[in-house]
């Protein structure tokens, strides 16, 4: 069977930056609707008052995963020409964990920090030029790092080659342990606002 | 943009108040939906999902080639995030202006356009700012290392089922939820 999709429509041509444009307008506004461009609430994730971060992130990655996943076995999308980001295990659970801690103090992630800089918040402002400043300084630095930047490579690998498993069956672990994490979250919300002493809706 | 109370952003409060026209945030499992058919629409007219650090790094690297090209095109980060079509014909750039667009159009319809500084509900505006500043800065490191941040890892090479995305999600949230215990008080 064919399969026509992506478009195979030619880098940085004006096509593709219109598809760019329109695909980020409704990243934004979907961030915003949100509310994820308030560092308050979505610290409420960490503090476990409001668990609206882990609600958005895993209803998205479950969608797009059992969108793609269906409209491959379809035939309509081939998967082979969708990029899947590369593995370095060392540095990315390094950079994930100083990354996280970052994002704990900033309150905000640079996604997020775009859409609170742009609806008025300079918190939101100064996490933008900060977030900038911090990419420059690191990026100048990583041949002084390239031993540990280049290291722990294993290509663009996913789960189920890693772990020898059926795509379907990782697909239908990474549902149930989102479905399982929305009930959690929900019993941790409730059992926060009686503990606070406020009812949250 | 019109200066609004600190506590007139949180939806459940302003009900009822003068300031009706601004919405509470929508249901955070019909955004989630969207924002995955939005990560899907990606996937499928462009072949790759969202991101945000990597229009940072594009800006970056565009930086440095103006100022030392030799320096820009020998250095392994910033090489890779040179666009050879220039700054503002990259896919990321162009997406996070319109990430920017997005966020605005849609606060500026729930009426939730206000210039302020979001903190605690005890915490003073130069600590919260300090705050965002040094988080901001040891987030760029985090995300240079990791090769992407939320956006381009977590969700795009979640949805993906990335072996490294995976370990990004857990690295990233396990330290944040350490800070953020550690820092609590400037939240709680």
């Amino acid at each position: 069977m064919i399969a026509p999709l992506p478009l195979a429509v030619a880098d940085g041509s004006s096509l593709s930056l219109a598809g760019a444009l329109g695909i980020g307008i409704a990243f934004g506004w979907c961030l915003e609707r949100a509310g994820l461009g308030s560092a308050p609430k979505l610290m409420g994730q960490f503090t476990l008052r409001d668990m609206t971060v882990l609600k958005v992130m895993f209803s998205a990655i479950v969608t797009a995963m059992l969108g793609l996943f269906w409209l491959s076995w379809l035939g309509v999308v081939d998967l082979a020409r969708v990029a899947v980001p590369p593995t370095f295990i060392g540095p990315q659970l390094v950079g994930g964990a100083v990354f996280g801690a970052g994002m704990a103090l900033a309150g905000l992630c640079p996604g997020t920090s775009c859409v609170a800089a742009a609806t008025g918040r300079l918190d939101g402002l100064i996490v933008v030029v900060c977030f900038f400043a911090g990419v420059l300084g690191t990026g100048l630095a990583i041949p002084l790092m390239a031993g540990f930047y280049e290291s722990g490579s294993r290509g663009a690998v996913a789960l189920p080659a890693a772990l020898g498993v059926a795509q379907g069956t990782v697909t239908f672990v990474v549902v149930a342990g989102a479905l399982a994490a929305f009930a959690v979250a929900g019993r941790i919300e409730r059992a926060m606002a009686a503990r606070v002493g406020r009812v949250r809706p | 943009m019109r200066a609004l109370d600190e506590e007139a952003v949180i939806p459940s409060e302003v009900e009822g108040s003068a300031l009706t026209t601004v919405k509470r945030y929508a249901d955070p499992y019909l955004t989630g939906v969207a924002l995955g058919l939005v990560l899907l629409a990606s996937f499928v007219i462009a072949g790759r999902g969202l991101g945000a650090s990597g229009a940072f790094a594009t800006a970056a690297a565009t930086m440095v080639r103006g100022v030392a090209p030799e320096v820009a095109s020998r250095n392994g980060f910033l090489a890779v995030h040179l666009d050879a079509g220039g700054l503002f014909r990259d896919w990321l750039v162009v997406e996070i202006i319109g990430v920017v667009i997005g966020g605005w159009c849609s606060a500026a319809l729930a009426g939730r356009l206000a210039v302020r500084v979001e903190r605690g509900p005890h915490a003073a505006v130069p600590p919260r700012l300090w705050a965002a500043g040094a988080g901001g800065a040891i987030m760029g490191a985090g995300a240079v290392l990791a090769r992407g941040c939320t956006s381009g890892q977590a969700l795009t090479g979640g949805a993906l089922l990335s072996v490294g995305a995976w370990l990004f999600i857990g690295a990233a949230f396990g330290a944040a939820y350490v800070v953020a215990y550690l820092t609590r008080g400037s939240w709680t």
